[in-house]
């Protein structure tokens, strides 16, 4: 008798227990989705053709010496800081929603890069990386016989 | 925190103006940093996309607006295969007050960034009051 009540007894518990996991799953999902250094940035945009695809990425107000391009395989990194004006003293901020950080995205390109043939520009804050596609991954036509 | 993390992107602009535009286009609110120093108001705007041509800044009465026009980008042969930014105009109103010196107001564009130095008036500089000691 003893044997089954404990039995039951723990069957009561085990929902709470289980409601407990979930919440805590729940906190963790929503913790994540929320996290500050989960963000990318730069946003980018990638526009794909037959021989190159040109990656965009709007930074605003970086010195383009401090960006820097990297190439592996077909993952393309762009990385840089981004400063932030330091205030002298007596100077105060009314407004502050600009922000100025590290930051570093990998993209992965549909196909190899040739990383000599990449070209970079950064204009009106804005970065325009030209990445040309692997001669060795280009398709290859193949022509038909006729009999 | 939270808000903050959902900052870094630049916003949608909810109502562009009351009136509404000609060009049908999107128009974005962009980010600002507004300092006060001892002779000037600083305000520096993130507006990728814009040069010292397409940036417009007007100051009628007492606001001023910042509008800039981007053109989209358009390549050749190439699809957009991939998008998480949108392309558009700038526009953002600010109210400013009587203490800034109008005729002088100064701005600079470099590398997407507009920054506009607003001199404060003579009139409005603060006049220091000394404290004697008895």
């Amino acid at each position: 008798m003893f044997g089954t009540g404990a039995w039951r007894f723990g069957r009561l518990l085990d929902p709470y227990a289980e409601m407990s996991r979930l919440r805590n799953e729940m906190n963790r999902l929503f913790s994540v989705s929320t996290h500050p250094f989960a963000q990318v940035y730069p946003a980018v945009n990638i526009w794909v053709g037959e021989h190159e695809a040109v990656v965009t990425a709007e930074l605003p107000g970086v010195n383009p010496e401090k960006i820097d391009i990297s190439v592996l395989g077909d993952n393309i990194t762009i990385s840089g800081v981004r400063e932030q004006e330091v205030l002298k003293e007596n100077e105060t901020y009314h407004r502050k929603e600009r922000n100025g950080s590290r930051f570093s995205r990998t993209l992965q390109l549909p196909f190899r890069i040739a990383a000599a043939g990449i070209e970079a520009r950064y204009e009106k804050g804005i970065l325009k990386v030209t990445a040309p596609r692997a001669e060795e991954d280009k398709p290859k036509k193949i022509a038909i016989k006729a009999a | 925190m939270e808000k903050e993390a959902l900052d870094l992107q630049k916003q949608q602009a909810q109502n562009p103006l009351e009136t509404e535009r000609t060009r049908n286009r999107k128009v974005f609110v962009p980010k600002v940093d507004i300092y006060e120093t001892k002779d000037a108001m600083v305000l520096i705007a993130d507006m990728p996309g814009v040069d010292d041509q397409s940036v417009d800044i007007t100051l009628e009465k007492n606001v001023l607006t910042i509008t800039g026009n981007v053109e989209s980008p358009v390549y050749e042969g190439k699809a957009l295969a991939y998008a998480e930014y949108d392309t558009g105009d700038y526009q953002r109103a600010f109210t400013i007050s009587d203490e800034v010196d109008q005729d002088r107001i100064e701005a600079v564009v470099e590398n997407g960034v507009l920054r506009l130095t607003l001199p404060k008036a003579e009139k409005a500089k603060v006049k220091k009051i000394a404290i004697k000691a008895e």
